[in-house]
């Protein structure tokens, strides 16, 4: 952009130009250059453009889905590896450290926001609750998938217990792990997911992988597995659930932590 | 609808006696360009939604604990400094520069694609998804409509489906082709038939299909697709494999134009008016070349 002189006359702005250019056939001229990179950046005019089509995507895929269509199922014969560790797979937080050396004893999941009866359940009462165990299949934004077998107590019977209000639209995860060290300090993993997804049959609160207790690589003590979503939508170290009524008390406001760095809100794709 | 104008004028100046012919209907013409527009965003996005895993593999899921991966790009530290690799099938072959490591003397990095190839050119997985999907509606809306057209206004049937005299014609039009010798006419020709077929009715609805069969939510509306496809890593290998054919074609279509005379060619792509060599001689037998 800085090598273009542009007289006060012509000048327009710069959305407008990026939005001109990079829709007129000069867009093949810009590719992979500055000025097209730039006109890309969160809240950026074309960005903002573009993004409208992953909001199609989102209804036409949940129209096709509807609410409970299941994930495909595996069989033990494909779980041929351990489930791949990614993202944070060793919390350096001092306060999830110490719930480990204690063996998640004084671990506590609250429920809590737009709920009639805030909860703070232990791990033992949630592995009393009915269980549901699917071995599906981990697909990372990234590209690959990773099969498994995954043990949990249904979000659904979680959120009934507390009862959620009418006006909650969203299940907000809040996590004891450090995703990024910024100058206003540590910001902790976060997500959201619709009360669709949250309710699905296949939505569980994992405790449980290949047969055994989950792993700290693989989110101990407990994480999400949201079976129509890409890996990002599903938390690890899971500390509290929060029933909220929109994504404006959501970090950066667009609904999670890597939403906030860009991603879609909507995963399913 | 074969509208046909003599221009005498300026045949006649040049000597030649050819006819300006309106070949390709404005839904043709229209969705050729959006086609053209839309798979170049969808490829240098794709190529950077591909960096993120720079791997290919066969079946259900990514072989971590085994080996399932039929093609690796990467870098990897040598007594010559960093090199880039591409591994196919277990061959490896240097391709540093290019792939796996790559950038300005002295700034390389190691990346897949290089910077050039990608939208945004630095790495950016977010933002590549949200210009694919975005390029993904706009090209399967287009193939729809044009699908419908091509019905409608006898497109399809007429210039595009295969009949037996095309087989009978394809021996002569390999020749043809391997010589240059281009026929200007208002059909196309045998292997024209075969491309832009490939192209419209292979190509484009598998890349939307194994596309569909790698979004998780449209495995639970579609189940079988991927059982079909051979698992969701052989659809993603499917998805890349069949922008390696499309790139391809375009590279053969380009070079096809210049060939056969890109003035021409153009205008008939962007006017839809097309000059059609004179009709033969029964006492010149001999084709013309082009």
């Amino acid at each position: 952009m800085a090598k273009f002189q542009i007289s006060p006359k012509l000048q327009m702005s710069r959305r407008k130009f990026l939005t001109a250019s990079s829709l007129g056939l000069s867009g093949i001229a810009l590719s992979g250059c500055d000025a097209f990179d730039s006109g890309l950046g969160i809240g950026g005019g074309l960005r903002s453009f573009l993004e409208n089509a992953n909001g199609l995507t989102w209804r036409a895929q949940r129209l096709l889905a509807g609410r409970d269509a299941l994930a495909p199922e595996f069989t033990e014969a494909d779980i041929r590896q351990p489930q791949r560790p990614n993202g944070v797979t060793a919390p350096d937080d001092d306060t999830y450290k110490g719930l480990l050396a204690n063996n998640f004893a004084d671990w506590r999941l609250e429920v809590s926001g737009l709920v009639e009866k805030p909860l703070s359940l232990t791990r033992e009462q949630l592995q009393n609750m009915p269980s549901r165990t699917q071995i599906t299949r981990h697909d990372c934004v990234e590209g690959w998938s990773c099969i498994a077998k995954w043990t949990g107590t249904p979000l659904s019977l979680v959120l009934d217990q507390a009862v959620v209000k009418p006006q909650a639209r969203y299940v907000m995860f809040h996590c004891l792990d450090t995703i990024e060290q910024s100058l206003s300090g540590d910001i902790k993993y976060y997500g959201t997911i619709d009360l669709i997804d949250a309710r699905h049959p296949q939505t569980i609160l994992a405790y449980g992988l290949n047969g055994k207790p989950l792993p700290v690589e693989n989110g101990a003590p407990l994480r999400v597995r949201v079976e129509r979503q890409l890996g990002y939508k599903m938390p690890k170290y899971l500390s509290k659930i929060e029933l909220v009524d929109g994504f404006a008390n959501v970090g950066g406001g667009r609904g999670g932590y890597w939403e906030d760095n860009g991603y879609d809100w909507y995963g399913g794709i | 609808m074969d509208t046909v104008a003599n221009n005498r004028s300026a045949s006649e100046a040049a000597g030649k006696d050819t006819t300006l012919i309106y070949r390709q209907s404005r839904w043709t013409r229209l969705t050729h360009w959006i086609w053209a527009f839309s798979l170049f965003f969808m490829l240098l996005s794709g190529l950077q939604i591909f960096n993120a895993r720079p791997q290919l593999y066969i079946g259900k899921q990514s072989g971590f604990e085994f080996n399932n991966t039929i093609l690796q790009i990467g870098a990897e530290n040598t007594a010559n400094g960093p090199r880039g690799f591409t591994e196919i099938f277990g061959h490896r072959f240097d391709t540093t520069g290019v792939l796996g490591w790559s950038g300005p003397p002295g700034q390389e990095t190691p990346r897949a694609f290089p910077s050039w190839a990608t939208i945004p050119s630095y790495y950016d997985l977010g933002t590549a998804r949200v210009v694919h999907f975005f390029f993904a509606w706009i090209l399967t809306t287009t193939l729809l409509v044009w699908l419908v057209a091509g019905l409608i206004n006898g497109h399809i049937r007429r210039d595009l489906a295969p009949r037996v005299s095309d087989l009978r014609k394809l021996p002569r039009d390999i020749v043809d082709h391997a010589k240059l010798k281009f026929h200007h006419t208002r059909e196309y020709n045998t292997l024209q038939k075969m491309a832009y077929g490939g192209v419209l009715f292979v190509a484009l609805p598998l890349m939307i299909v194994t596309g569909l069969a790698m979004s998780p939510s449209m495995d639970s509306v579609l189940p079988w697709l991927n059982e079909i496809l051979g698992g969701r890593q052989t659809a993603r290998t499917i998805h890349f494999t069949v922008m390696v054919l499309l790139v391809l074609f375009f590279v053969v279509h380009i070079l096809m134009i210049l060939a056969a005379g890109p003035i021409n060619e153009l205008r008939s792509i962007i006017t839809g008016w097309y000059r059609t060599d004179p009709p033969e001689k029964p006492d010149q037998p001999t084709e013309r070349s082009a």
